[in-house]
């Protein structure tokens, strides 16, 4: 089953053209690795797949359902940026919140789960805004992870975690991967996104430059796939 | 349509909580409404006519200029964090976020109207009490009209650099048929006289400029906040 198809997605600011004819399936299961230079427009393409931006042209599918149809939106998580958590609430307030959002049979039970596995159960009443940075991260994990999705959008998700939450990440991740979930994060960490990656999605000025399988030569010289396909 | 309403209350319930642990927009809009009401006072003689002529212009001015404040942190307020990218990702229809926030702003701004309403009375020398009913309903659909204009650009106007000067110029000419039809079912309000004949075209005014601009918020909010 196709969880993502990406349909000739052109997106303009203005005359500028940040992504050009961006083309890609990506079938249940996969974990794409989404790879290029600053500017490349690996942020513009994941906002636009997780329903934060409109294509100018083209379109795109969840799960065979057109990307307007809300429903398809609790099947995804997003990790972008900013953490997407509330300072002025509890963490445990910011898991309930979000799983009433997501409709979850029992938000209290959901959220109380998650702040168990991301070790912050002892601190659920605290304020996020007397959160240590890392754990502010942890919160922000739990909170993608909450509504269990099936797709799974990560911008950058490595840069400026702490060791602890890079491992949690990981483990999730993993866990999501062997349970049948879809990955597609862009990162500039090419040693880690390679390891986990079963695809490689290649941007470069806004178009596509590479699409298909990770091969063992991009496991084993991180630079290969740059050197071949990127702009040298 | 029962998720509908439990997102909806779910987002309210969440900004008034957080508005009600920061204070950020109530202190700031409060302290302003009193500040305006007591420069009015000295502007103005209290046991004058003219005043009690234009004491429902005075007291929806300082709501609108006081509303304003509280209006403009409600979807800035989304921004730390970008809280916002994760509510529009979430599965919450784009008219229940709307609604839910538009609903705390509607308590927050009836709260401060409440608080501000017997200082004015103190102040001008007005006994605001002779048609309390009349004066409720005035004071419910006048605050609806301008809480989803106010709503609804706060969340047009997010992005930009300079929001809190932007928001009140574009609210205040599309707020002046609401704000206009609250002064003048105010004015005869606080002279405690009743509603009747002519003056209910206004309170039809107030009803239909509440009716079309939640519905054109509640279709147009999509387009908003994604593009």
């Amino acid at each position: 089953m196709k969880a993502l198809a990406v349909e000739s997605v052109w997106k303009y600011y203005g005359d500028y053209p940040a992504l050009r004819n961006i083309a890609f399936d990506v079938e249940a299961g996969q974990c794409v690795a989404l790879l290029g230079r600053n500017g490349a427009g690996k942020t513009t393409l994941l906002r636009i797949l997780g329903g934060l931006s409109r294509p100018s042209k083209g379109g795109v599918r969840l799960f065979e359902r057109e990307h307007s149809d809300r429903s398809s939106r609790a099947l995804t998580g997003i990790i972008g940026h900013g953490i997407a958590v509330y300072d002025e609430l509890s963490a445990y307030e910011n898991l309930k919140l979000f799983a009433e959002l997501y409709a979850l049979e029992n938000p209290h039970k959901a959220a109380m789960e998650w702040l168990e596995r991301t070790a912050l159960d002892r601190v659920k009443d605290s304020l996020v805004r007397e959160f240590s940075r890392g754990m502010r991260q942890r919160l922000a994990v739990a909170r993608a992870f909450l509504h269990h999705p099936k797709l799974l959008l990560l911008d950058e998700p490595f840069t400026s975690l702490d060791d602890r939450a890079i491992a949690l990440l990981q483990s999730l991740l993993r866990d999501s991967l062997a349970e049948g979930g879809t990955v597609i994060m862009s990162t500039h960490q090419l040693r880690e996104a390679m390891e986990l990656a079963s695809h490689v999605v290649l941007l470069n000025r806004g178009g596509m430059a590479h699409s298909g399988e990770r091969t063992a030569e991009m496991l084993a010289d991180t630079g290969w796939l740059y050197r071949n396909y990127g702009d040298a | 349509m029962t998720r509908f309403l439990r997102q909806m209350f779910t987002i309210a319930a969440k900004d008034l909580r957080s508005e009600l642990r920061t204070k950020e927009a109530v202190n700031a809009s409060l302290s302003f409404a009193l500040v305006i009401l007591l420069l009015f006072s000295f502007a103005f003689d209290p046991t004058s006519d003219m005043t009690r002529e234009i004491s429902g212009g005075l007291l929806w001015l300082v709501f609108a200029f006081a509303g304003v404040l509280v209006l403009n942190r409600s979807f800035a307020r989304e921004l730390n964090n970008d809280c916002l990218d994760a509510l529009i990702s979430s599965p919450v229809p784009g008219p229940a976020l709307f609604l839910g926030k538009a609903i705390a702003n509607y308590v927050l701004l009836l709260g401060i109207e409440c608080v501000c309403l017997p200082i004015f009375g103190i102040f001008y020398n007005i006994h605001w009490t002779g048609q309390p009913a009349w004066l409720a309903l005035v004071m419910l659909l006048g605050t609806w009209g301008m809480t989803v204009v106010g709503t609804v650009f706060s969340a047009l106007t997010v992005n930009m650099r300079l929001r809190e000067l932007m928001l009140p110029m574009l609210v205040y000419p599309i707020m002046i048929p609401c704000l206009m039809a609250s002064m003048q079912l105010t004015t005869p309000l606080l002279a405690s006289e009743p509603i009747s004949g002519d003056m209910l075209a206004w309170v039809r005014l107030l009803v239909g400029f509440d009716i079309i601009f939640t519905a054109l918020a509640v279709t147009l909010i999509d387009t908003v906040l994604v593009g």
